[in-house]
């Protein structure tokens, strides 16, 4: 398939916008979840940590 | 692998083992699937030929058709889980389940949105209410109310009955979906891969197709182990191991 230039590639032979609305979507869609994801990770360490250590200073009131 | 050295599938069932084993494979899942995409996404815009009735617009194929598949078999994964988890009550079961809930309603997502543009410029509208469409956004519907459910009960253990029961409940919509093209007169086209007959697509679509539905797979297989690590980090806060992982990581 040999498209001729950059303006046929986008144009997608007068599709452009269908063709590309849905992979720009997809993209989009899969990077959010990788953020996401990425996010999720940093939060639940970061609580987990702060439980942790309000749980050590509790121990360490009683005694 | 136990500590006998014998390898054993029960090891692997205990979510402290599973965590580290998820954390290897992950990346190696990743990058296989960035290598098929890419792979996938060369051939779907530069091998593949034009289609003589479609012109270009038939190129959404590429990503509707492994995401639509992606869809449906999520879903059963999902509901395997779920039923294993709710006979055998295994914890890792459950997680496994709810971790690959939010990327197969991604996928859901991406097929029905793929779909209404493809559907616009070669059925003249974005949307009908025929059954294959309606069935699949059903699916999408079952996805969020599994994942409604599990938010909304506090009991974890509870959570996850509800949950494998109406994932164990949805799976008959599984092959409604596939079959709808079959069972019903609809505006959707019948299947372009048929496990019995010749394939009616050019070598070059078909191969261009089924490489992405590879990387789509492999991209979930990859979403969904970064996800259950998230998901055993926080229901098994209060193990000693889980502990000790995160005193590592500060």
């Amino acid at each position: 398939m040999n498209w001729g230039s950059w303006q046929n590639f986008l144009a997608m032979g007068g599709y452009g916008l269908y063709v590309w609305g849905s992979y720009v979507v997809t993209l989009v869609v899969l990077v959010a979840e990788i953020v996401a994801l990425v996010s999720r990770r940093r939060g639940v360490i970061e609580r987990l940590a702060k439980y942790y250590a309000a749980r050590r200073r509790d121990h360490e009131t009683e005694a | 692998m136990s500590k006998s050295g014998k390898f054993s599938w029960y090891y692997f069932s205990s979510p402290q083992s599973f965590y580290p084993l998820a954390g290897t494979l992950q990346p190696g899942f990743a990058a296989l699937a960035v290598l098929l995409c890419a792979v996938g996404l060369y051939i779907s815009f530069f091998v593949a030929p034009t289609d003589a009735q479609q012109g270009e617009s038939y190129r959404i194929i590429f990503i509707h058709v492994p995401a639509a598949w992606m869809s449906m078999f999520l879903y059963l994964v999902m509901g395997f889980w779920s039923g294993v988890g709710l006979v055998l009550n295994t914890r890792l079961s459950s997680m496994v389940a709810t971790a690959l809930a939010p990327t197969g309603a991604l996928f859901t997502f991406i097929a029905l949105w793929t779909g209404a543009l493809w559907g616009k410029p070669t059925w003249g509208t974005w949307w009908v209410w025929d059954a294959r469409l309606t069935s699949e956004l059903i699916l999408l519907f079952l996805y969020i109310g599994f994942m409604a459910l599990q938010a909304a009960i506090d009991d974890q253990r509870r959570a996850d009955k509800a949950g494998a029961v109406l994932a164990l409940v949805g799976v008959i919509n599984i092959p409604i979906i596939y079959f709808s093209v079959k069972w019903w007169s609809t505006l959707h086209q019948g299947a372009s891969v048929s496990m019995t007959g010749a394939p009616t697509m050019a070598k070059t679509m078909l191969l261009g197709m089924l490489i992405m539905a590879l990387g789509f797979w492999m991209y979930s297989i990859a979403a969904t182990l970064a996800r259950v690590r998230c998901v055993i980090l926080e229901r098994e806060r209060h193990t000693e191991w889980v502990a000790a992982e995160i005193g590592g990581q500060k």
